[in-house]
């Protein structure tokens, strides 16, 4: 018991052992049904037959996959040839998802470091300031932000004012406000797993590194770097991933040009596109995507802890 | 230890960028405050402090609209969230107090399903499931798949916390003969508040937040306040939104302020 209790509290005690099927069994039920069937009826869907204007017949069918991987001309009868246009809408949002993580990380880890390195006491403070911003309406913080940026909005008025450019730069419905607005969007999970890796980091190992004349940036480099690594990687991770599927971002700030693979989804079961098994399809994708990425994560994070 | 010319620490340049980050964090929630206050019916001109569009959103003309997304919006919140609590603190008490079994692991995974899946997906499978089996859209669909994702923002701070909790004081009360229940209810349940609000507050807060699988899960005509800003929104930003957009934001703050507050109570002392 007291070994249990030196590793992690009171995480082995077993108080409510028989009792715990029963204690689990309403979250296995909300969950299993609502969560887990859903996605499973969402493969099922992927692989039946659309009916025009929304819904399925229980038809089984490749149509959807078949529409989303392979181009077969005009008239649809020739050979399959690799069909770009969905493979450039996914693209797309990696790169934009990849921008806005290395947006996120640039602005995000300083930040983490300095808080990580203030008195603390102050600490918490510093995290709670970063985190407000989150909990507020994603809507709203999305609006706010196009409501900002846009060409006689308050953030070219302030530029303007200041001298530093003549006339309003063009910024909304642009990639980069895309980038802008995911970077907003998550911001707090860059920087609070990077915030716990460096809070958890010796620094004595860093005293050592300069009692042997090592130089600052060398110490940082090759001291602290390897060790908040994993922090690092947690936080680009969860940046990454909810960016990669986000709607919002993409819709209010990119405009039409700016199409991402949460709007292309969107518009199978919301807008004119109408197809409901080709929607599930992309979906499919994505999740696969996601999943993949996760586990990867998963394995990397688990071997960093291994070797430490 | 010896004294150094410089501080390790303190890597140069990372002041500037810290206070950069908390500007672009705050600048756009700040100066939509400050605009939804503007007496003009443009949202770029500034012409002088009034209430008018706080008044427009009470008694305006889409005030019965707004009226109605609020109270789904609460609603929905409110019962989501009492919901996803409970079965939340249920299931740590199986986690953090059961001992070890073999759908532990399992059971982790699935709790924490509607954090790994993109919120898109799970919007698309949620509908593509209450079409599946006929069930027709609207407030109660919104309502279930509230309950569903917000149980893992739920559990996140009722596990930490019990986490935290030495079983010693159940131990005790056991000791002196109370039944398990006794101990759950007298002892765990009061131990673990702190917790349990923040994890309330939580789960009020992503709910109220929703947009996308409201926007999916929706029946016609069913709106949330996120979808009705969302449907204003898409044919410009007017001031009315700012004030609603205000108002909702205070909520949020106040309600992550006490959430903060609360946790860091230590009532086992």
């Amino acid at each position: 018991m007291a070994a249990g209790a030196a590793s992690g509290g009171s995480s082995q005690s077993d108080t409510y052992k028989e009792a715990r099927g029963w204690l689990l069994l309403p979250a296995w039920a909300v969950l299993g049904v609502f969560v887990l069937a859903p996605v499973l009826m969402m493969l099922v869907y992927s692989f039946l037959t659309k009916e025009f204007r929304g819904g399925v017949i229980w038809e089984f069918s490749l149509g959807a996959y078949d529409q989303f991987f392979c181009n077969r001309g005009l008239f649809g009868d020739e050979p399959c040839s690799i069909e770009w246009t969905y493979i450039n809408i996914f693209w797309r949002s990696i790169w934009q998802a990849g921008a806005a993580t290395i947006l996120s990380l640039v602005i995000g880890f300083p930040t983490a470091y300095f808080i990580a390195t203030r008195p603390e006491k102050i600490r918490p403070l510093w995290v709670f300031m970063i985190t407000i911003p989150y909990w507020v309406n994603l809507l709203i913080r999305t609006v706010s932000m196009k409501f900002m940026l846009r060409d006689q909005g308050p953030l070219n008025d302030f530029l303007i004012s200041t001298g530093l450019i003549d006339s309003p730069i063009h910024i909304i419905n642009t990639n980069f406000a895309v980038q802008l607005g995911l970077f907003y969007s998550y911001l707090p999970f860059m920087v609070l797993p990077i915030y716990a890796s460096v809070e958890r980091y010796n620094f004595n190992l860093s005293e050592a590194a300069a009692d042997l004349y090592a130089s600052k940036w060398v110490t940082a480099r090759r001291i602290l770097l390897p060790a908040v690594k994993p922090g690092v990687i947690a936080g680009c991770v969860l940046v990454f991933v909810p960016s990669l599927g986000s709607f919002l971002a993409p819709d209010l700030l990119g405009g039409a040009k700016n199409f991402m693979i949460g709007s292309l989804i969107e518009e199978q079961f919301k807008g004119n596109a109408g197809n409901w098994p080709f929607g599930a399809a992309a979906s499919m994708v994505l999740l696969t995507m996601v999943l993949i990425l996760l586990v990867v994560f998963a394995r990397q994070q688990a071997r960093a802890e291994k070797a430490q | 230890m010896s004294t150094r010319k410089y501080d390790i620490k303190s890597l140069p340049g990372f002041l500037p960028i810290t206070i950069l980050c908390l500007v672009v964090l705050y600048a756009p929630l700040v100066v939509v405050t400050l605009y939804s206050f503007n007496d003009s019916t443009s949202i770029t001109i500034w012409e002088g402090v009034s209430l008018r569009w706080y008044a427009d959103v009470f008694n305006g003309p889409e005030s019965t609209k707004f009226k109605i997304a609020a109270w789904n919006s609460f609603s929905i919140a409110i019962i989501a969230a009492t919901c996803a609590t409970t079965i939340a603190t249920l299931a740590a008490t199986a986690m953090i107090r059961g001992g070890r079994f073999r759908l532990r692991t399992v059971s982790f995974g699935l709790i924490s399903l509607p954090l790994m899946v993109p919120e898109i997906v799970t919007a698309v499978a949620t509908l593509i499931f209450f079409n599946s089996i006929g069930f027709t859209r609207g407030y109660t669909t919104i309502l279930v798949a509230h309950i569903a994702f917000c149980i893992p923002f739920a559990y996140m701070p009722i596990s930490a916390r019990m986490q935290g909790i030495e079983d010693t004081y159940e131990q005790a009360a056991l000791d002196l003969y109370a039944s398990k229940r006794q101990a759950f209810t007298k002892i765990l349940l009061p131990l673990m508040m702190p917790g349990i609000i923040s994890g309330f507050l939580l789960a009020f807060i992503i709910s109220l937040d929703d947009f996308i699988i409201t926007n999916f899960v929706k029946g016609a005509g069913v709106e949330t306040l996120p979808t009705a800003i969302f449907g204003s929104v898409k044919q410009g930003i007017k001031p009315n939104i700012m004030a609603i957009s205000t108002m909702l934001l205070a909520l949020s703050v106040l309600m992550v302020t006490i959430s903060y507050f609360v946790s860091k109570k230590d009532n086992t002392k």
